[in-house]
């Protein structure tokens, strides 16, 4: 296969090694070290796909992160991906590519007949056209703008790629390998600073790659592969190419891309693709260059059309002619060496200069190889359309608003230079207020904001020479603040070729009746019309007009069109650019995939999982797990073929008649020590602490300052000064640092420490009314009678040999006990009490038939203490001491809180005795009242009464306490339920609590 | 992501910390009167000001200690950080 604009003699690919891909079903071939991009244009391939509104044509305009148009859907090892840059990716092995934006094909696409239409599709298109109806929104113009509005297609099958992150710290980060960032870089190495040097492309240098130079008698090329095989060798410094840093971020935080696989054909399985960096560090080199500017003229979209910059890069780089007539239309002199490289690989360009006869060096130069050039001169359109195939072009007249002549000349290519436009992106998101540089008629970086220097052309300094110096200096500045040392370095010697001034002219006019378009901002086809009609309909913000015309926006950012929108805009309003300001630069600079954001934390690694001492064992015995937080529980021990309600049914009816253990080891264990506890305890829980005996346990309620219940649980005296106390599953943190933060903040003159040891003890409740025989045999030493070990008491002893502490306390509502030993001997205490228990007809029970158990019993839980009740609300105000002060008792007085028919906790049971009530349900007086049907209170905890055999349930209500008795419906939308409830007390089983006093 | 300075433990990311509030807020003192006006203050109302602000941070994956923060609310720049038993002026 022929690469029909591949060049013979010139490039940095690897010929040796050929590469063949797909684009759009057809194979090509290209070499090692292409880019997709390179590799299509050695083919001759421009048209790469379709406009964003209007479907037209685009072909490539730049060869980097410049690249507006060639966003393709990639697919490689079978993983499809939109939105690639295809001036980024590197050719692999079996690479396949397809055009997006475009239907049936990029050749013929049906959304083009919007060209035709544009008068249909001007700035604000999509704020005046889908406004209304309003039932026309979600059945025809959301799917409408979805099918035509979208880039590439996001694949729905799960990503089996691995990303990474890492996290680094560094003296200084060097952001672009260019002449400045590889200057610096190498001075502060130099002067021993831990370096990183990050470069996007896969080649250091920048343009030292590409622009005709030398230094120290060295090509660019040469001199930048010397430092970098320097720097390769020092410890100290870190290079990084295929590396893109994206964001800046408060305190000197930076991230980075690291493409990692994607370029290689054959990468192991723990081969990341790509690695997420976050560096933190101490100074920052911004050394991103700069990009080319276009000229904005009639059909400037036109496959074809490129910037001369990137013409010279494909040839230089690649090897490839991006045409083999081409026209240079420039306002300065740096496309002249464009011009130069065509000539080189005898190609003759036409260069067509806006500047009046105009004398340089360099044009002296162009003159003198024989170069036809036409000064005043540029394109007004380009011809063709899937291709460029000639130019109308004109001679400006002296204002450059009309024209003296025009005519129409052939070429195959247009390379197009506007002067330009410094990166500055991460400079202005670590908060540098920009400012304008009238010199260069662009924006650059002002004070510094954060640890941030920017140097080289970023910072509009465009010679090597100036780069050059200002590189050495700043690296050995900004490092030996920090190392101290101060290395002398020689600064090398440059020869350049001097360029004069540009053209301050961007924008062709168009002759009179002519009328095509001119874009401005490519990616989102956003042309000069467009910000017309945004300033003739009051638009003067440049913020309201990026977003009325979407100019700037998107992956893009405007790194092409920002300042020839803002030109625009100061023309027709007679400012000048710094009055008109710029849009903000967000972060990600250019593109990064979801998949690097998330990077390992995917599937199992999530989150972390908490899995209790005996989780082996409930495994082993089909345990079916539950995610509480971050810890497993079992949810039910399932056995043959039950299903959840008939499992959980089973194990809660075996605790209500026999006995049952649960594992506990979840709940949150806080250890409180120090002579000022009781004295803490008694200021954090609502009821009284300060006369506990030792040996004996207490349930406590603790508010947050607003009066909100924030948590319930037991707290134990061990000692005299010391306290075990017990928090939910799902409080147990915020509990801890509730605690911490009134003992170090507010009454740091209480004598009292607290400590987790939640994870330090493994916990199991024995619950049932054989509870006590079963204990009897676990500890057969020990006296377990009623008198000895009494409700709400306390004993430590020893279970086989291991300590054990023994409390008798209950959730369940029947005789209980919960018996902690060390985390270590957790599994030993469950075997224990799964092998003595057998005679009693113990059954483990998970986290169903607890629920179920203590539903019944009316205790409250997570779904009642949802931080929107008050202790009055869940019946807990008998737990409220009148006596003494403590958190939120103050706001307990609110008038709110104190009103007769304010909610309460009540018990519901359906009419029929059958029907289970979902949980969430809204309890209304009239099931088919009109919309909004007015909300009486709402349905917290739901379950099967195992005692009374039908559903039972928890609810908050309005005036609870008056409308037992009364009949609602429980409604629920989600579940397009409604079931007539019966009101009645909260406590459906052993109201007087009998049971766990027994 | 701010780099937090825990007057125990050092320079860290914010990613180890809980933002506690406004630290200049005080509660009213335990078993003393205190009136409606005054506490409905202490509970509910804050300054949000634009700029200088001292405010409380925990360092819930390191020390677990609470501490004051000198930060920029605007600017997110910090300038001082101090034990709970310091001041900051
Ligand atoms: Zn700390």
């Amino acid at each position: 296969m022929r690469q029909s604009h591949r060049l013979n003699n010139i490039g940095l690919i690897n010929r040796d090694k050929v590469i063949t891909f797909n684009f759009n079903g057809k194979l090509y071939q290209g070499y090692e070290g292409d880019t997709l991009a390179s590799a299509l244009l050695a083919n001759g391939v421009h048209l790469v796909g379709r406009s964003f509104k209007y479907h037209r044509p685009r072909g490539f305009i730049g060869a980097g992160v410049d690249e507006p148009n060639a966003k393709l859907q990639v697919t490689i090892n079978g993983h499809s991906e939109p939105n690639i840059n295809a001036t980024e990716i590197e050719l692999v092995d079996g690479l396949s590519a397809t055009s997006q934006n475009c239907w049936p094909s990029v050749e013929f696409d049906i959304g083009a007949i919007n060209n035709f239409l544009k008068r249909f599709f001007p700035a604000g298109f999509y704020y005046k056209t889908f406004m209304w109806p309003k039932s026309f929104w979600y059945k025809v113009y959301e799917p409408f703008i979805r099918k035509a509005a979208g880039l590439g297609v996001a694949s729905l099958e799960r990503d089996k790629e691995r990303y990474e992150h890492k996290f680094e710290y560094c003296d200084l980060l060097v952001t672009g390998s260019g002449p400045s960032g590889l200057a610096s870089a190498y001075a502060a190495a130099k002067n021993g600073a831990k370096v990183i040097l990050a470069e996007d492309k896969p080649r250091y240098g920048g343009t030292l790659l590409t622009d005709d130079v030398s230094i120290d008698n060295m090509s660019g090329k040469d001199w930048s592969e010397k430092i970098i095989s320097e720097l390769k060798t020092m410890p100290n410094v870190t290079l990084k190419n295929r590396s893109q840093v994206f964001g800046y971020y408060d305190h000197n935080m930076m991230v980075m891309f690291e493409r990692v696989g994607d370029h290689l054909s054959n990468k192991s399985k723990y081969t990341p693709r790509q690695r997420l960096w976050y560096i933190r560090a101490k100074e920052t080199i911004l050394s991103t260059g700069s990009i080319e500017r276009p000229i904005v003229f009639g059909n400037n979209d036109t496959p074809g059309v490129v910037l001369s910059s990137a013409a010279k890069e494909y040839m230089k780089v690649y090897g490839v002619l991006v045409g083999r007539k081409p026209i240079i239309f420039t306002n300065n002199d740096s496309a002249y060496e464009t011009a130069f490289e065509f000539k080189k690989n005898n190609v003759e360009p036409i260069i067509l200069d806006t500047r009046e006869e105009h004398d340089s060096e360099i044009v002296q130069e162009a003159k003198n190889k024989g170069i036809q050039i036409k000064f005043s001169y540029g394109v007004i359109v380009a011809n063709g359309y899937k291709k460029v195939k000639s130019a109308k072009i004109g001679k400006l007249t002296k204002d450059k608003k009309s024209f003296e002549s025009t005519e129409t000349i052939n070429c195959d290519c247009i390379c197009v230079s506007g002067f330009w436009t410094p990166t500055v992106h991460l400079a202005s998101q670590s908060g540098n207020k920009l400012k304008f540089d009238e010199k260069i008629d662009a924006f650059i970086p002002d004070k510094s904001k954060q640890n941030e220097k920017t140097i080289g052309a970023a910072n509009g300094s465009f010679t090597l020479q100036e780069t050059i110096k200002s590189g050495f200096k700043t690296g050995s500045e900004l490092s030996s603040k920090i190392t101290d040392k101060n290395n002398e370095n020689k600064i090398p010697t440059v020869t350049e070729t001097k360029y004069s001034v540009h053209d301050k002219f961007w924008c062709m006019p168009l002759p009179k009746n002519e009328n095509p378009k001119r874009f401005v901002d490519f990616q989102n086809d956003v042309a000069v019309s467009d910000i017309e009609i945004a300033l003739r309909e009051g638009y003067r913000s440049i913020e309201h007009v990026k977003r009325y015309t979407t100019l700037g926006m998107a992956t893009d950012q405007g790194r092409t069109s920002n300042l020839n929108g803002l030109q625009m805009v100061s023309n027709i309003e007679n400012k000048i650019v710094p009055e008109v300001g710029h849009t903000t630069f967000r972060p990600p600079f250019t593109p990064i995939t979801i998949g690097t954001i998330v990077g390992r934390e995917v599937g199992m690694e999530f989150m972390p999982t908490r899995k209790t001492p005996m989780h082996e064992w409930h495994e082993k015995n089909n345990a079916v797990f539950v995610d509480a937080g971050a810890w497993k529980r079992p949810r039910y021990y399932k056995q043959g073929n039950e299903t959840l309600l008939e499992a959980s049914k089973r194990e809660a009816k075996n605790v209500r008649e026999n006995v049952g253990i649960c594992d506990v080891t979840t709940l949150g264990k806080i250890d409180i020590k120090g002579p000022d506890a009781a004295e803490f305890l008694n200021r954090v829980y609502t009821n009284a602490w300060l006369k506990l005996p030792v040996g004996k346990a207490r349930y406590g309620v603790m508010l947050r300052e607003d009066g909100m219940i924030m948590d319930d649980g037991t707290t134990t005296r061990i000692s005299e000064n010391h306290y075990h106390m017990t928090t939910t599953t799902a409080q147990a943190a915020n509990v801890l640092s509730h605690l911490e933060y009134y003992l170090q903040i507010v009454w740091p003159e209480l004598n009292v420490n607290v400590v987790s040891t939640t994870e330090q003890w493994a916990g199991a409740a024995i619950a049932g009314p054989k509870s006590r025989d079963m204990l009897s045999k676990l500890f057969p030493d020990l006296d377990v009678s009623n008198e000895a070990l009494p409700f709400m008491g306390y004993i430590e002893s020893n279970l086989f040999g291991v300590p054990a502490r023994i409390f008798r306390i209950s959730f369940s509502g029947e005789l209980a006990y919960e018996v902690n030993v060390e985390s270590n001997y957790g599994l030993f205490m469950w075997e224990k009490m799964m092998e003595i228990g057998k005679e009693f007809n113990n059954q483990p029970y998970g986290t169903e038939a607890l629920s179920t158990l203590r539903i019944e019993m009316g205790h409250v839980a997570g779904p009642e203490l949802d931080g929107r009740t008050i202790p009055q609300d869940v019946s807990l105000d008998g737990l409220v001491s009148k006596k003494k002060d403590f958190i939120g008792k103050n706001s307990l007085g609110k008038e709110a809180f104190t009103l007769e028919n304010r909610q309460k906790i009540v018990g519901l049971v359906p009419t029929d005795r059958k029907s289970s009530i979902p949980e969430g349900s809204h309890l209304v007086e009239n099931e088919k009242a009109k919309l909004p049907n007015l909300k009486l209170g709402h349905v917290s905890s739901s379950c099967w009464s195992v005692e009374n055999n039908n559903p039972f349930s928890l609810a908050i209500v309005n005036d609870g306490k008056n409308m037992i008795g009364k009949k609602l419906f429980a409604v629920s939308p989600l579940k397009n339920t409604s079931i007539e409830v019966e009101i009645i007390s909260s406590h459906y089983v052993d109201p007087e609590g009998k049971r766990v006093r027994s | 992501m701010l780099h937090i300075n825990c007057p125990f433990c050092g320079l860290r990311a914010q990613k180890e910390f809980a933002y506690g509030g406004d630290a200049t807020v005080k509660r009213p003192e335990i078993n003393k009167e205190v009136s409606k006006e005054e506490w409905d203050n202490f509970v509910y109302m804050r300054k949000s000001p634009r700029g200088k602000h001292i405010e409380l941070w925990h360092h819930i994956s390191g020390c677990r200690q609470w501490f004051k923060v000198q930060r920029d609310t605007a600017t997110h720049e910090i300038f001082k950080t101090a034990k709970m038993s310091e001041e900051i002026v």
